[in-house]
């Protein structure tokens, strides 16, 4: 593995300017890296060379004719597949879209080319979205940059991988069970879910629709705020998006931190906790006490009821958004004599094995007959732990926690017992069911060197507050603790 | 045992999924185990808890008493306008099998 390549988004701002690199420099250097190192990875399922040197171009242009740059002018960022991008393959890693090219560009990412970022290309995925490993993508696991024999986490695996192996400066991701912040933690990099309804999902293709999320992954915090404060706010093109002006989010970085209380709910350090990721979030803890936060003890009592529920919840809401694969208007179709039997055909051969199985999880939790005793309990179950977290931001800022119980394991070690797939995600599922924001950050490693994953979790749309105890916990030195 | 290959038939029949012999069985003894774990949500007492429904954009949800100026007419819904956008030749370039400007499907009427 060669050194990461220590561009960030400040420094490419500053040697833009500085004339010392082209913005098309910044993105052949990028593209040299990852025609040498995704190979190995598989962290990248589509390039958009093109694309990207068109969008570079136009930077280099626009410094030439001393216009103003956008804050994110010449930085290179990959894109998860799930979110669509005009011209560029957008597989969802599933075989069912392998042909599919979206005709249009998702918000985020037209936000993100407005503020001159250049989109390198597609990053893999669990098959549309759906996995802690990404060992369910059609197209092959991605493999961690930290250590090859493991996975990358998941279902964002491939955006985590891009960035900590240095072939993006940023990336985005989806999450709706944990698929931003696992794989962040895995793959020993900043990843932040923002709240439900801060970014704008047009042209995110649909998994849970009222769990998904897009965020970013970075390198920093700084990177992060950079990249959120362009993406967030309201957009008409998506009636979930919250009508919340979004702030500059890096400009109050350096907001002081002292004095804000920091709740450690106890659920979270219980059994099932590996030594070395508690010893290390703990420390991780005592770190923010020591830059003035207030440590307060929380109980969260609904917490062990919340992989159940969300796996009602999800799948229920799967089952009904992807019943559009049915091979009549785009995406894979296979013959059959009759429409129902084209529908199957294509569904049979289309799909994954976890994408099957969800799906036939969520009908029959929505089932007749079994509707109250599954997916109405769910929604109430949702209720309480919405509630916990309410609850607790009443007498504390923030809540500190792992973000998953071990570390990133080892390539099929759990792909023949998807339940125990499913409890890696059980620190992460409750902010996603609450709708409120979290960030993981890297917090040490393991003696075996595996990064170790601390998630930061406040209010609805207090993004700025999260990233400022982020970003002193990274001053502090919190990444390598 | 929660489920049965009955069961497993059934819901890939709504599902509008084929299943191979080895895959229901696989599923049926994977979906069982999965829906035994679930079931611990029956332990709990959710008498008058209302259901969340949805993750929508009440004040209440978002939890914004504190700090942030927004009117309840923030939340209202958008004026249902119809805007041309002229995209389906786009839309119908993506498709498997289409005669413009129509999706052709398999027979669904018989006479």
């Amino acid at each position: 593995m060669s050194a990461a390549t220590p561009w960030t988004v400040a420094g490419i701002q500053e040697a833009l300017r500085a004339k010392k690199i082209s913005a098309r420099e910044i993105a052949t250097e990028f593209y040299a890296d990852i025609d040498r190192q995704n190979p190995a990875l598989n962290a990248y399922l589509a390039l958009s060379r093109e694309r990207a040197f068109a969008q570079a171009d136009r930077v280099d242009v626009a410094m030439a004719c001393g216009e103003k740059l956008g804050p994110l002018a010449g930085v290179p960022i990959a894109v998860k597949d799930v979110i669509s991008t005009t011209g560029i393959r957008t597989t969802c890693g599933s075989k069912i879209l392998e042909t599919y090219v979206p005709p249009y560009d998702a918000t985020a990412v037209s936000r993100l080319e407005k503020a001159g970022a250049v989109i390198l290309g597609k990053t893999n995925c669990d098959e549309f979205a759906m996995g802690s490993s990404n060992e369910n993508s059609a197209y092959g696991p991605v493999r961690n940059p930290v250590a090859l024999d493991r996975v990358p986490g998941g279902s964002s695996g491939g955006s985590a991988a891009a960035v900590a192996a240095g072939l993006a400066v940023a990336a985005l991701g989806t999450d709706t069970g944990g698929s931003i912040r696992q794989p962040g933690a895995c793959c020993g990099v900043p990843a932040l879910m923002p709240t439900y309804g801060r970014v704008s999902r047009y042209g995110l293709i649909a998994f849970a629709s009222s769990l998904d999320r897009i965020g970013p992954f970075a390198k920093s915090i700084a990177d992060a705020a950079a990249i959120l404060s362009v993406i967030a706010g309201h957009d008409g093109n998506d009636a979930t998006s919250a009508p919340v002006a979004a702030p500059d989010y890096a400009a109050e970085l350096d907001q002081p931190v002292q004095g804000m209380r920091i709740g450690v709910p106890e659920e979270y350090f219980a059994a099932g906790i590996d030594s070395e990721v508690k010893e290390k979030v703990l420390a991780g803890i005592a770190l923010l006490e020591k830059l003035g936060c207030r440590r307060v003890s929380l109980k969260m009592p609904h917490t062990e009821y919340a992989i159940a529920t969300y796996y009602i919840i999800a799948t229920a809401e799967a089952s009904s958004n992807l019943a559009r694969y049915d091979g009549v208007r785009y995406g894979l179709r296979v013959p059959g004599a009759t429409l129902i039997e084209m529908y199957r055909h294509t569904r049979e051969r289309g799909f994954g094995a976890e994408v099957k199985r969800r799906l036939m999880l969520g009908t029959y939790v929505l089932s007749s007959g079994y509707y109250d005793a599954y997916y109405l309990r769910a929604q109430k179950v949702r209720a309480l732990i919405a509630r916990d977290f309410s609850e607790a931001f009443q007498n504390v800022d923030a809540v500190a926690a792992p973000t998953a119980p071990t570390p990133a394991f080892k390539l099929g070690e759990k792909m023949a017992d998807p339940l125990q797939m499913y409890l890696a995600d059980i620190y992460t599922v409750t902010g996603s069911l609450a709708g409120i924001p979290g960030i993981s950050v890297p917090c040490g490693t393991t003696q075996e060197k595996l990064p170790i994953g601390m998630q930061i979790l406040g209010p609805h749309f207090s993004e700025a507050r999260i990233l400022q105890l982020a970003h002193a916990f990274e001053k502090a030195g919190g990444f390598t603790i | 045992m929660t489920i049965s290959r009955e069961d497993v038939l059934r819901i890939a029949e709504l599902a509008h999924l084929e299943l191979t012999p080895g895959e229901i069985e696989l599923y049926r003894g994977q979906l069982d185990e999965i829906l035994n774990y679930i079931g611990k949500l029956q332990q709990l007492d959710v008498t008058n808890v209302e259901p969340m429904t949805q993750m929508a954009f009440t004040k209440e949800v978002s939890g914004l008493s504190s700090g942030t100026s927004l009117h309840e007419s923030d939340f209202d819904l958008r004026d249902d306008v119809i805007k041309p956008c002229n995209i389906a030749d786009a839309v119908l370039d993506q498709a498997p099998d289409a005669a413009k400007p129509f999706f052709r499907v398999p027979k669904v009427i018989e006479r």
